[in-house]
């Protein structure tokens, strides 16, 4: 007897296909673990790709640091003094902490009006540099970003975000080479951004920012040199919580501050959000694991429950079998291979079911809006296989207990039946 | 056919029982043999010794020339298959396995194939009348048609012998009558039968009544007959 003995199959499916309520009931524990894993693991899955997808382009390691005013006296200054930041120290953390990859100024104007036509709508305006567009990537949906020539020569351009189009040209996609004033300067749209306003935003929501290049708004908004926000990403290897330290200590020191003030210095990043997030979507994933198995586990032993069971109930059949000639070997076969093909068919019509369901809510999600649409809530094809490999080894365990008892049925008991 | 020389078998559970206490019998190719006994005389014991459903703890078994000592559940198990034709008080047939699939069985566990097996299977029903009731499940039929396809179950083996226990046990007069007679026109074709009973009715039915009482055997009689006429004492099946 082979595995592919036709034969044999049929004996199994005999049994099983016999005694349906019995297949039915040990299937279920089964089907049902597989389905709460397979959810659980798709489940997963697309929470984090839809988190991925919210915090997609944003450098996971970037810092940003303001200034605020300073809350100890220091070199003969008071405190409460209010101090800001400029190129120079842009360049003076560029000489003094070589950890640090990227850094660059930007600035923001909150509250801003924009028109077009008779239409308005509220907006940020910032300033940046093209350096910035690597820390926080505008993911253009359309045109081009902002680059060094627009700085240089400081043109009235300008990439926004997608309530300014929506808002200021309703019903319309492409809105580039359009012209949209903001306080009183006609700016050139030339590109759109697909930032969503779900992510991390720096200097408001992304939907409704207008980015310009940064000296076009010193000339225009700003005092012409200060920063609002310093932007910044550290090299590989090295942590922004310890390379922020040293940017603020370079800080400090140059524009006296006292080395302990705690306030002088607002600091923000990236690295530590991004842990936290992964920290914890890690502890999901763990926890659906657990779940899924524990269930999994749970539906094995109540399989070998059953079979014990049932090979009880079938003790007379068993002695029967062995009376005519079946040796133990066969009776062995004969009870794994019923709990193997029970438990695979269960599971695999769990992941049926569940891949029906995922696609279900996938679509449902997708739908919802274009910020949702990499969202991913499905299991991978190989973790598919994977687990009906897992469960068909899971079954031949569960099967092994009640088996080695079938063996040691005797054919006596074939005698016994009636008393 | 058979060989039992001084057969002992002890029983180990709680107190110790003593059941077969040397039994030494000889059963030739050809014969049916009754053995005979009140319950608790150690006659089932003896049949399942005969039919390596069990063991024994002392003395010498033979089947057809073999020596059974000390068999691997292997090995007893194709000893069974090839050699040993059951047949059941309760009929023992699979309960889901239709009437053709039942009888069949013994075949699987040979490795026959399917079409081969369930061919025989029918030519075997028919001969017990029941080509008609090859589809049916056991609990279709009467208890007489569930003994034939017992029946029928043991013979598709061509077994050297053949072990009915209690046949009629669960059977009315009318189809005990019947049953006998299937296993006498056995027997006329030149089967060996061994049929383990305590009904006399069923034990005149053959040619020599093994008496077993306590373990022993009491005596062996010869039936002639005269003792099998129904006006004799013993005559009267139920």
């Amino acid at each position: 007897m082979t595995v592919f003995d036709r034969d044999a199959w049929n004996e199994i499916l005999d049994a099983l296909t016999k005694n349906k309520l019995r297949s039915l009931l040990t299937a279920f524990g089964i089907f049902w673990g597989m389905q709460m894993l397979v959810l659980l693991m798709g489940g997963g899955q697309g929470m984090q790709t839809m988190m991925a997808q919210l915090f997609a382009g944003f450098a996971q390691n970037a810092g940003f640091m303001a200034a605020n005013t300073t809350s100890k006296a220091y070199h003969g200054f008071r405190e409460g003094r209010a101090w800001s930041l400029t190129q120079k120290d842009v360049e003076l953390v560029k000489a003094s902490v070589p950890q640090v990859d990227i850094i660059c100024g930007t600035n923001n104007y909150y509250g801003s009006l924009a028109t077009h036509d008779s239409k308005k709508t509220s907006c940020t305006v910032s300033g940046i540099l093209p350096e910035y567009q690597e820390i926080s990537d505008p993911r253009m949906r359309l045109g081009r970003r902002l680059n060094e020539v627009d700085v240089r020569q400081q043109r009235k351009v300008c990439v926004v975000g997608k309530r300014i189009v929506d808002e200021l040209f309703p019903g319309r996609e492409d809105v580039l080479g359009e012209v949209i004033v903001v306080s009183g300067i006609p700016l050139t749209i030339v590109g759109q951004s697909g930032r969503s306003g779900n992510g991390i935003n720096m200097g408001g929501n992304a939907l409704s920012a207008i980015e310009i290049p940064l000296s076009t708004y010193q000339r225009t908004f700003g005092d012409g040199k200060s920063f609002e926000l310093l932007a910044y990403t550290v090299k590989k290897g090295y942590q922004v919580s310890d390379v922020q330290k040293e940017i603020a200590s370079v800080l400090k020191r140059s524009h006296d501050i006292h080395p302990d003030d705690e306030q002088a210095v607002f600091m923000v990043n990236t690295e530590a959000m991004f842990t936290m997030m992964n920290n914890s979507m890690q502890a999901i994933s763990m926890l659906v694991w657990m779940i899924g198995l524990g269930t999994i586990l749970s539906g094995a032993i109540g399989v070998s429950n059953i079979m014990m069971i049932t090979v009880r109930e079938r003790t007379t059949e068993i002695g029967i079998r062995r009376a005519i000639g079946a040796t133990p070997r066969a009776i062995m076969r004969q009870i794994l291979s019923e709990s193997m093909v029970l438990t695979l068919m269960a599971g695999m019509s769990g992941i049926c079911i569940s891949v029906i369901i995922l696609t279900a809510v996938d679509t449902v999600v997708r739908s919802m809006g274009q910020e949702y649409a990499g969202a991913d809530f499905l299991i991978d094809f190989w973790t598919a296989v994977g687990s009906a490999l897992c469960i068909a080894v899971l079954g031949l365990a569960a099967g092994l207990v009640p088996a080695l008892h079938a063996m040691r049925i005797r054919p006596v008991e074939a005698m016994r039946s009636d008393e | 056919m058979i060989q039992l020389k001084n057969i002992h078998k002890t029983y180990h559970g709680g107190t110790e029982l003593h059941v077969l206490k040397g039994i030494s019998l000889d059963i030739r190719e050809g014969e049916f043999v009754s053995i005979m006994g009140a319950s608790g005389s150690g006659k089932s014991t003896l049949l399942n010794i005969l039919g390596i459903l069990d063991t024994y703890d002392e003395g010498e078994y033979s089947l057809a020339g073999t020596p059974v000592r000390n068999l691997s559940e292997t090995h007893a198990a194709r000893l069974r298959n090839e050699s040993i034709g059951f047949i059941f008080q309760s009929f023992n047939l699979i309960p889901f396995k239709t009437a053709q699939e039942n009888v069949a069985l013994p075949l699987f566990y040979r490795g026959v194939s399917r079409a081969k097996r369930n061919a025989l299977a029918l030519e075997y029903l028919d001969r017990m009348g029941l080509k008609d009731w090859a589809t049916h499940l056991p609990n279709e039929l009467s208890g007489g048609q569930k003994q034939r396809v017992a029946i029928a179950r043991a013979l598709i083996t061509h077994p050297k012998i053949i072990l009915a226990d209690e046949p009629t046990g669960a059977l009315d007069s009318r189809t005990s009558v019947e049953v006998m007679q299937i296993l006498k026109d056995l027997h006329r074709q030149g089967m060996t039968i061994v049929v383990v009973t305590h009904e006399s009715g069923v034990a005149y039915q053959a040619e020599k009544i093994v008496h077993i009482k306590d373990g022993l055997i009491e005596n062996i009689e010869e039936v002639t007959e005269q003792s099998r006429s129904p006006f004799t004492m013993n005559g009267v099946m139920k």
